[in-house]
């Protein structure tokens, strides 16, 4: 019986007709609304977008579990035998409950507090309150980009809490009047408030003109040169109208494009 | 000719339960125990995780494994007897029929519910009344404790019911006052049963996971008061396997080897406990 | 001064407090379904029911879902029904109190005690890497099918056992053979109490979430046949409340996931009342 499934599973995998998509959960609502589009386009074709993680995205393009794999981060030693397409790149904002008077902190005062040496709100100029600094898990690109960018080598303290995605970070800050967390730049909204890193906020134009230095790529990855409709898929998403679905959703596009209405 | 083909059928049919068994501990073994073995045992039972750098230190996880896990028994324990024992002893056949199915229906609500119950009430409330983050051993014990209360419940009221009901005549004949008779005679008597309860109840908050994930915080510090966040070893295993490769991920089955042990020896003591009834 | 009390006043402090402990588990129970509901009903909609999901969750219904939630759960009763009930016919009519049975009784038992992450990771490694099923309707259902075995085991044995003897024995009379006794006497018979453990097994892999979200993946796209990936009710509900997407439809795919759920119970509750009505 078990023979028959695995005997099935081959030859349906080779006639379906659609893009797989898996990796970054930071990557996956921006391509996912690409997607959309892409779809509304080219009816016919179904495009799926994962989750997973960008570790597990690029495991699952080596092994053929996806079509198209996504990463929120650079790939390191043999992951770069994979072929990167940079399709934006995307700043990583550090978060606060909007009811917090602290608006501005600087590169060693965030790395203070998610190292754990700074525990008081009020020693980086706010109210006299525990600090509860939220982190992403072990192996989440988010993180990773955030260690290389703010943490420089220093460990992320065992005291923070710990979420799995972009949106349970948001969640937990957004309720959460002495939390600090840090999530993909284009995912911020009035919920909570994204504070300025050395005096400077991520705002759209800040990104673009890159003086919000917290930035990084975000990849589709594949295993091979890409054909037929993965091929036209990606074109898509370089096109400047997929450039433009990735901008207007906070994003800093990787192809330049004209900006005219 | 016929009977005797249906019943070797109905044979391999029947052992395909121990033989799935066998295939998931062998999987997770598989997968996990290399690690263990590699790392060594002073790695594994350190408090630093930091798997993507060679760090597998599982104690904190097995130590907020544990404290969850008997916040959850205190609150699901002593809420789940004294429902058993009001519903067996001190009220009317009615009452019974109406609540023990209702109770018992608080079983199949899923646990991502229960979850999520926990982060839009309990969570502020222990915030704001207690303090610390709210995500913290108490809001997980609370949530936890709810979710095995069924489970004791339907267990320790079969055993309690399947006492004689001369004990009972003949402890109320000597004077005996009800709860005395409870206390004296037929919790002893239904001990077994009340037992095995308990223990299967310890199993499924060991086991927990979505509910855990959503309300304990999951910091990776030994948690000093339960006011502080938490994390298990079946939080973990959710929260990173999805983005786990090679070391890591072998660690993720590390953890998974570590729980199913604990459990398949739960459960080996429950089923010892239900056999004496 | 001690302070003695009479075992009159003891049994009416205690009965007070079993009272009071009882009556705050039920508001518990009332409290979780009450504030579900009037949070989610106002929300719920036939257009909510058969619409796709758009903008991550933020728009749109539950259709992909609920479609999803049907196929894992369809799937993993065909296999698991008829293993299910196998295995306890063959307990109970073939084997006798020994080893045998006591090894198959232990595998259901202690089956039924493994957490549900044992079982993802389970169906993660196996169904989804080694055999290459990729996430699936297909993975998850096998992992869910994994996962309700025992219950079905456990629930069909107890119905099976209830059949009265001379049922068989008037078949056997008749000239009936084993296979056919069992066939048309016993298993009809004990038909619904079979049912229960079926529908218990169906509530089981709807509420499920961390056995199936690294089985069947999170893709809200509309599963077209058993290898697309599909997020199922409890998975949906899952991301929906712990992101933060949006909170009204979060509560009214709760709203959904709790009424199914109530209505399976019921069901089950209802079937389980008429079997014993029967037989006692």
């Amino acid at each position: 019986m078990l023979l028959t499934f695995t005997m099935l599973t081959c030859t349906q995998k080779k006639a379906g007709s659609g893009i797989i998509i898996a990796g970054s959960t930071s990557v996956q609502p921006f391509i996912e609304q690409v997607a959309d589009n892409y779809m509304r386009e080219h009816p016919g074709i179904a495009i799926i977008v994962q989750g997973g993680g960008s570790t597990a995205g690029i495991q699952a393009t080596f092994n053929r579990i996806c079509n198209i794999g996504t990463s929120s981060r650079h790939l390191i030693g043999d992951e770069k035998r994979l072929k990167q397409i940079l399709i934006a790149m995307d700043g990583v904002a550090v978060i606060v409950h909007p009811s917090n008077p602290v608006d501005n902190l600087t590169v060693e005062q965030i790395r203070g507090i998610f190292t754990g040496k700074i525990r008081n709100w009020k020693d980086v100029g706010g109210k006299d309150e525990i600090i509860i600094p939220v982190t992403r898990e072990e192996g989440s690109g988010t993180r990773g980009s955030f260690e290389e960018l703010i943490m420089e080598g220093e460990e992320i303290s065992d005291r923070c809490l710990v979420q799995d995605s972009n949106g349970s970070v948001r969640e937990i800050i957004a309720t959460t009047p002495n939390g600090i967390g840090y999530i993909s730049a284009g995912l911020v909204d009035e919920r909570e408030k994204a504070i300025a890193i050395d005096g400077i906020k991520p705002t759209p134009e800040n990104l673009i003109s890159h003086h919000y230095k917290f930035c990084r790529p975000f990849l589709l990855l594949l295993l091979e040169e890409p054909k037929g409709e993965v091929k036209k898929f990606i074109d898509y998403v370089l096109s400047p109208k997929g450039q433009k679905i990735l901008a207007g959703n906070g994003l800093i596009p990787a192809v330049p494009f004209n900006n005219e209405r | 000719m016929k009977d005797k083909i249906a019943e070797k059928f109905l044979m391999v049919v029947a052992f395909s339960a121990i033989l799935t068994l066998a295939l998931i501990s062998f999987f997770i073994f598989q997968q996990g125990l290399p690690l263990i073995f590699k790392a060594g045992l002073h790695n594994i039972f350190s408090t630093h995780w930091a798997p993507t750098r060679g760090h597998f230190g599982i104690l904190s996880m097995i130590v907020g494994s544990i404290m969850v896990t008997a916040g959850a028994l205190i609150i699901g324990v002593s809420f789940g007897l004294a429902c058993t024992i009001f519903l067996s002893e001190f009220s009317s056949g009615t009452i019974q029929k109406t609540l023990k199915p209702i109770i018992e229906l608080l079983a199949g609500i899923p646990s991502v519910v229960y979850g999520f119950m926990g982060i839009v009430i309990l969570v502020p409330f222990v915030r704001t009344h207690f303090g610390g983050p709210g995500f913290s051993v108490l809001t997980a014990s609370i949530i936890l404790g709810i979710m095995i209360l069924p489970t004791i419940v339907s267990i320790s009221y079969d055993s309690l019911r399947a006492v004689p009901k001369t004990y009972r005549e003949g402890s109320f004949a000597l004077g005996a006052t009800k709860w005395q008779t409870v206390v004296m005679l037929l919790i002893p008597a239904a001990r077994s049963g009340i037992i095995a309860g308990i223990i299967l109840g310890m199993g499924r908050a060991i086991g927990e996971t979505m509910a855990v994930i959503m309300i304990a915080g999951n910091a990776l510090k030994i948690p000093h008061s339960i006011l502080d966040s938490v994390r298990t070893l079946t939080s973990t295993i959710a929260l990173e396997l999805g983005y786990a490769t090679g070391d890591h991920r072998a660690a993720l089955f590390a953890c998974g080897s570590f729980l199913f042990i604990i459990i398949v020896i739960l459960n080996i003591i429950a089923i010892r406990f239900k056999g004496k009834e | 001064m001690t302070f003695r009390v009479g075992p009159r006043t003891n049994q009416i402090i205690a009965y007070t407090a079993l009272l009071i402990m009882t009556v705050i588990t039920i508001f518990v129970l009332f409290f979780i379904i009450g504030f579900i509901l009037k949070n989610g009903l106002g929300q719920v909609s036939l257009k909510f029911l058969t619409e796709r999901t758009t903008d991550m969750g933020k728009a749109g219904g539950i259709f992909p879902s609920i479609l999803g939630t049907l196929f894992v759960t369809l799937l993993a009763i065909i296999i698991a029904a008829p293993i299910g009930v196998g295995s306890a016919v063959y307990l109970v009519e073939y084997t006798k109190a020994g080893f045998v049975r006591r090894i198959i009784s232990f595998g259901a038992d202690c089956l039924n005690g493994v957490p549900s992450i044992i079982f993802g990771l389970f169906g993660f490694i196996f169904f989804v890497i080694t055999l290459n099923f990729g996430w699936s309707v297909l993975s998850g259902g096998l992992t869910l099918a994994v996962m309700i075995l025992p219950t079905i085991i456990r629930t069909s044995e107890e119905a099976i056992k209830t059949v009265p003897r001379a049922y068989r024995e008037i078949s056997y009379s008749l000239g009936g053979g084993k296979l056919d006794t069992i066939l048309k006497v016993v298993l009809p018979t004990a038909l619904p109490g079979i049912l229960t453990g079926v529908i218990l097994g169906i509530g089981r892999a709807i509420g499920e979430t961390a056995a199936v979200i690294f089985t069947a993946g999170s893709s809200l796209g509309l599963p077209t046949s058993i290898f697309s990936s599909t997020r199922t009710l409890a998975v949906h509900f899952y991301i929906l409340a712990r992101e933060g997407i949006s909170m009204p439809k979060a509560y009214a795919t709760a709203t959904v996931l709790i009424i199914i759920i109530l209505l399976i119970n019921f069901i089950a509750y209802r079937l389980v009342h008429r079997f014993i009505a029967r037989y006692y």
